[in-house]
């Protein structure tokens, strides 16, 4: 990794523009990292420790186990949409940093 | 039968061929180790599918469902969470800022030498553990599967799939991987769905006579007594009256294992490297976490299909759910099928684990902790690896030999525990925070290793007393109590990984490492100066 570059990392870290970008994707990946985690670990910590009410079936014999797990696989794919969408907004934003200067 | 070994035989023949097209376009290191950087993201995502769904979710999974019901479904949520983390917060840091191994992300900032020694152990222990556990799974399978022809003996199985693995990596490299790779994920798929389709054929289509079935289930159980469950039930595997009360907080472990470990699992995070740039590895996780959640949804088919179809009385043991229930619904033909599919499977995973395991050897340990970094001769990266690959093979077919009558399950959820407390705490530290430092990804690397090995050793796994007459593969390998009360040592090796890197750094400054973040930074998520795709 010690090949010379012409870039000046320290000067565009060090923009206002960077700054910003950068606390703007933390923020949401933080969020969404927590919001993730929590809602994962709710499904063993709901069916190990209270499993007599996600036994109660809702959706004909389906109950609030069974359709908890199923909604994991739903919110992940959905997490990932959005992120997706952000990302691309943060492409943009990245190249016109490192262009304009 | 002979069937499934025809079939099984094509896969091989086509593969063999996809390897010697690889082997054709593998100029140089970069084609040798990140096929060029030159997979597209849908490839990738197929890629990482075929590297990462082993024969334990196919056949495991579904012979726990059949057998737990809804504890064995819950067990498949893990596997495609898990991807909002590598999605999220690993993939594209590390394409930006790597070049062929994770230690290349750890090393960007730190002093490299004893960084990527540490990594490379790790590394490599994680792949070897994988890779016993997949191959001994070869051997028992097909004892189960080809019982009619003998003379397949489960050493020749083991060599088989040993040998198969090496001629991928040493000749094909990584191209060769991935397209062996993405090869599997379509028949694997193709199989899955098309046994989902009979299921429900089974039950005419109709989701609430399939549901209904689940929830009144009606068979033998092992002392011959006939009992009516609902397998939509939680609680009959991890449930709290059945484990002693740690089932629940096993279940837990396991999951933070699950959704930390998958994004510090070497063989899956080398992929990410193979791809033109950060964006195209992000569509690729995202093409994964399709295939990977379709599958794991499909599970729900095959393991209550076996459990409604076949009832877990006719179903030999938990690996032969998938199997047994394509026989009871598509014929021979698809039992043979779905037989081939198991082994290519396997084969695809552990070519991609050999791949990444020679890597980090001939890059890290090799080349930039023995050579500080410099090629002496054009090329000698590459052939170390390809040695790396012999031996690596050869350690595994002889160590899977060896243990093929142990009680070896605790195998993957070690690979599994390691990369969550040794690799992830330090990669999440060195894309994130300012202060981390060359002792403290040491420190985290090698507490993060020694306590998930020490856990796992103290836990029921491996300790506990059995009754005489347990055979050899099923019994306990320390026949005294259990000292740690779970099986899946993630709840406390995790946070002392994550500890240790902590305390390590603050111990121990290093003022170069923290003025190299804001170029760290940068890189990370502007994709300036990361590694362009070679043309082919």
């Amino acid at each position: 990794m010690s090949e010379k570059s012409p870039v000046n990392w320290e000067q565009l870290e060090a923009k206002p523009e960077f700054r910003a970008l950068l606390a703007r994707k933390s923020r949401f990946i933080i969020g969404s990292t927590i919001f993730f985690v929590a809602y994962y670990f709710a499904l063993p910590v709901l069916v190990g420790y209270f499993p007599e009410i996600m036994k109660k079936e809702v959706l004909g014999r389906l109950n609030w186990a069974y359709l908890f797990a199923l909604s994991q696989f739903f919110m992940a794919w959905a997490l990932a949409f959005i992120y997706t969408r952000k990302a691309a907004i943060w492409d943009k934003e990245a190249a016109a940093i490192v262009h304009g200067h | 039968m002979t069937i499934a070994v025809w079939m099984f035989l094509a896969f091989v023949v086509a593969t063999l061929g996809i390897t010697v097209w690889a082997a054709k376009k593998n100029t140089g290191a970069s084609a040798y180790f990140a096929a060029g950087r030159s997979i597209t993201g849908w490839q990738n995502g197929l890629a990482v599918a075929g590297d990462y769904m082993s024969a334990a979710s196919f056949l495991g999974i579904s012979g726990m469902i059949a057998f737990f019901g809804y504890d064995g479904f819950m067990y498949s949520v893990g596997w495609l969470v898990a991807y909002l983390t590598v999605l999220i917060v690993v993939a594209e840091p590390l394409r930006n800022a790597g070049k062929y191994t994770m230690a290349d992300l750890l090393a960007y900032r730190l002093t490299p030498r004893p960084v990527r020694a540490m990594a490379s152990l790790s590394t490599i222990t994680v792949s070897t553990f994988y890779m016993v556990a997949q191959m001994i799974g070869a051997g028992t399978l097909v004892k189960l599967l080809l019982k009619d022809l003998p003379w397949i003996s489960t050493e020749w199985a083991i060599i088989g799939v040993g040998v198969l693995m090496v001629v991928y990596v040493v000749f094909g490299g990584m191209l060769a991987t991935t397209w062996v790779q993405i090869v599997k994920a379509i028949l694997l798929m193709t199989g899955t769905i098309f046994l989902s389709i009979l299921v429900m054929k089974h039950f005419g289509f109709s989701f609430a006579k399939f549901f209904e079935a689940i929830a009144n289930l009606t068979y033998t159980d092992k002392s011959g007594v006939e009992v009516t469950r609902n397998f939509l039930e939680p609680g009959m595997k991890f449930g709290a009256s059945v484990t002693n009360g740690w089932g629940p907080l096993d279940l837990i472990s396991l999951g933070l294992a699950l959704v930390f470990g998958t994004a510090g699992l070497p063989h899956i995070l080398v992929r990410f490297y193979t791809v033109p740039d950060a964006k195209t590895a992000r569509v690729s996780v995202v093409w994964a976490m399709v295939i990977i959640g379709i599958f794991y949804i499909l599970t729900t088919f095959l393991g209550f299909g076996a459990a409604t179809i076949l009832t877990p009385t006719n179903i030999v043991t938990d690996n032969m759910a998938a199997p047994q229930l394509a026989e009871a619904l598509g014929g021979p033909v698809f039992f043979a099928f779905i037989s081939a599919v198991a082994f290519a499977t396997i084969l695809a995973v552990v070519a991609g684990l050999t791949i990444s395991a020679s890597a980090s050897f001939a890059h890290d340990f090799y080349t930039n902790v023995l050579h500080h970094g410099k090629e002496h001769r054009p090329g000698e990266e590459v052939r170390v690896a390809r040695i790396t690959a012999f031996v690596v093979g050869a350690i595994s077919i002889f160590l899977a030999i060896k243990l093929q009558n142990v009680n070896v399950a605790f195998l993957v959820g070690l690979a599994f525990a390691v990369a969550a407390s040794a690799n992830l705490p330090v990669i999440v530290l060195s894309i994130f925070w300012k202060k981390f430092s060359t002792t403290g990804a040491v420190a985290g690397l090698a507490v993060g290793l020694v306590s998930s090995i020490v856990l796992i050793i103290l836990s029921p796994s491996i300790m506990g007393i059995d009754a005489p007459d347990v055979v050899a593969a099923k019994r306990h390998l320390i026949q005294a109590d259990a000292i740690f009360p779970l099986t899946n040592p993630g709840i406390l090796s995790i946070p002392l990984g994550f500890l240790a890197a902590i305390i390590g750094s603050l111990m121990k400054r290093e003022p170069e490492a923290e003025a190299k973040f804001a170029e760290l930074k940068v890189r990370a998520h502007t994709g300036l100066g990361s590694e362009k795709a070679t043309a082919h």
